[in-house]
């Protein structure tokens, strides 16, 4: 399932947060969309959600927008992990994935066994097995998120929109949910917020910057420390990981002088693309 | 790997007491302690009619053969008592499942028809009509002002509450809140202006009261609460999902702000048919789905069924409580709803609240 945004423009109390947006995540790519806050992030994925109908353009899931559908429909083609989730009452582990079928369900439809082994597939999927009759609210934050994408995964939806899905996690935490994202293989479009999880996760990159997408493509040749310093003020180094051989950014504060320059780093191979920064350049 | 994925268990608890299989049970209990309560209370009273003789004339009604029984145990069987405990089943009823859409409605547990301004409203409108007389409002009657305002308000919530047909819980939230004191304050006002008899009335729809609950009063808010079950029960799934955030629920298939609108309407209505014959009982509504919710937890479609059965049974056993405790004086409700439905709270959050997580 593919997702597009064409010429996307979103206005909230007649002030433009989002500006023709068009961008188009083909089927089996993870696409990251990177921004400062305020960026318009949230904002473009709450059109594909079907929660703001955008003042211009449209988002199309699979061809068609998703204003054109039903909810119901649009559930069954994409499923959303948001970035806030706190439940008004306490679910256990095996309710809350068991909510992914809502979509697949009509109203009086009790679970069935194909619905209880989907939930338990998915529970396997994201290693939660073990904690299906146990309180959502008591998981540790990562992981309530890989119970989250459990959900999501028991929608049986091709395509899957997360917004920030490693915030306030630890840092394995962080690295065990972009693992499982990339292991799952899905189509998938997820807002970050760390540029080196973009840079090392992602087939392609959108960047945002007021409301604009302002470059897309391959991680490297997108987050130059160019671009990084022109969207998000900070100085940036781009080489390859020691540990991972993937590429790597490491970002400082603009402020520090060019004792951070990238040239430092003596382990880092001399083919990465690497940058010295003449400060005070740009924006 | 493993030891990144699995975990000790001693943090962790099963969230609630009943589950699986066990929720049946738990349903046939619940039905079963409801009609020995229905039992109960029209058996006991000023004069009391033991259990096979209540049950006797029950049937004998049903089956349209009414001959042979003793006219005085009819008298209180099937005329006095037995309406008055079928009102308070279906009010405790009524309250309970309003409070459980209602608190999925805005997301916030203290949420009943008091906060969102439907029952002060409702109680504000017959005390009008108490105050100015049903002649000079063309023969409304106080139930029909009660029902009259209680829609009233409930639009009058709605539009403060939306936003370009959106419905948010925290405006919903403020908008009842605001609507609600207005309401008191007015009704305050009116209270002022009454002459004394007439404010024997007007504590009746303050505090709500079952006292001469008639089969009359019955039908409106049975149908009500029928047609508001049935409706709700085909929603469990949305339910939940409203409990999880908006863009959440949307994500989930949702049509978030029109499901809100409808469950505004179907609970607000089923609100509406309460107060008119029970008045402005409070606390049922807050208290019997926590209740609910700590025995068989959050989904909603174990959570409704619960609810309605121990609100029904509650009721029941209060109003029982309120006529024969100072008999033969009446006292209000309202002492017992707390009196008794707040240690069963503390005692089930005390079995089942450690180490909450949120």
């Amino acid at each position: 399932m593919e997702l597009e945004f064409e010429g996307v423009s979103i206005d909230i109390a007649s002030a433009r947060i989002v500006s023709e947006v068009s961008l188009h995540i083909a089927p089996g790519d993870m696409v990251g969309l990177v921004g400062p806050n305020g960026s318009g992030k949230s904002t473009l994925l709450r059109s594909a959600y079907r929660v703001l109908r955008p003042t211009g353009g449209a988002a199309l899931i699979g061809g068609e927008s998703v204003w054109n559908m039903s909810a119901r429909e649009a559930a069954r083609r994409r499923a959303i992990v948001t970035q806030h989730t706190v439940l008004g009452a306490e679910f256990s582990v095996e309710e809350v994935v068991a909510m992914g079928r809502t979509p697949r369900k009509r109203m009086l439809d009790r679970d069935t066994d194909g619905d209880r082994r989907i939930v338990e597939q998915a529970l396997d999927d994201v290693h939660m097995r073990w904690a299906a009759q146990r309180s959502f609210a008591t998981l540790s934050g990562g992981e309530q998120q890989r119970v989250l994408l459990a959900r999501a995964l028991a929608q049986e939806a091709a395509l899957l929109i997360l917004d920030e899905p490693t915030n306030h996690l630890d840092v394995r935490a962080q690295f065990e949910v972009l693992d499982l994202l990339r292991h799952l293989g899905m189509t998938t479009l997820t807002a970050l917020h760390d540029l080196d999880h973009a840079v090392s996760y992602c087939d392609r990159v959108a960047v945002m910057a007021e409301g604009e997408l302002v470059a897309v493509g391959a991680p490297t040749e997108v987050l130059t420390p160019q671009l990084v310093h022109d969207v998000f003020g900070v100085r940036a180094v781009l080489d390859t990981h020691p540990i991972t051989g993937r590429p790597r950014i490491t970002v400082a504060s603009a402020a520090h002088g060019p004792t951070t320059t990238a040239g430092d780093d003596a382990r880092a191979p001399a083919s990465t693309p690497r940058a010295e920064e003449p400060p005070g350049h740009a924006t | 790997m493993q030891r990144t994925l699995g975990r000790p268990d001693a943090l962790s608890r099963r969230p609630h007491l009943v589950a699986g299989r066990a929720t049946v049970l738990l349903y046939v209990t619940l039905a079963v302690a409801l009609m020995a309560a229905v039992t109960a209370a029209v058996s006991l009273g000023t004069v009391t009619v033991p259990a096979r003789d209540v049950w006797q004339v029950i049937l004998r009604h049903i089956f349209g053969d009414t001959g042979g029984l003793d006219p005085l145990q009819n008298q209180i069987v099937w005329d006095l008592r037995l309406p008055r405990v079928l009102v308070a089943a279906v009010v405790g009823a009524s309250l309970s499942v309003i409070g459980v859409g209602l608190q999925a409605l805005v997301r916030n547990p203290l949420a009943d028809p008091y906060m969102l301004g439907i029952t002060p409203g409702a109680s504000l409108g017959a005390v009008l009509v108490l105050a100015i007389g049903s002649a000079a409002l063309h023969g409304l009657g106080v139930t029909g002002g009660a029902f009259a305002a209680a829609v009233l308000t409930m639009a009058a919530v709605f539009l403060i509450a939306q936003r370009s047909g959106q419905l948010t819980d925290t405006r919903l939230i403020l908008a009842g809140v605001a609507v609600g004191y207005l309401a008191v304050a007015a009704t305050s006002f009116v209270q002022l202006q009454t002459n004394p008899n007439q404010l024997a009335g007007i504590m009746f729809w303050l505090m709500g009261s079952l006292a001469g609950a008639a089969w009359s009063d019955l039908r409106i808010p049975a149908v009500a609460l029928a047609l508001g079950v049935v409706w709700l029960f085909t929603q469990g799934r949305a339910l939940n999902a409203l409990m999880i955030g908006d863009d959440a629920a949307a994500g989930l298939g949702i049509d978030v702000h029109r499901f809100r609108r409808r469950l505004l309407v179907v609970t607000s209505l089923m609100t509406a048919t309460v107060v008119v014959v029970a008045g402005g009982l409070g606390f049922v509504g807050l208290m019997i789905p926590h209740i609910a919710r700590l025995v068989v937890g959050a989904e909603h479609r174990r959570v409704l069924p619960t609810s309605l059965l121990v609100g029904a049974t509650f009721l029941v056993l209060v109003d029982l409580a309120s006529r024969t405790v100072a008999r033969p004086d009446e006292l209000p409700a309202g002492i017992f709803t707390a009196g008794i439905g707040v240690p069963v709270l503390l005692w089930l959050l005390q079995r089942t609240g450690r180490g909450e997580g949120s």
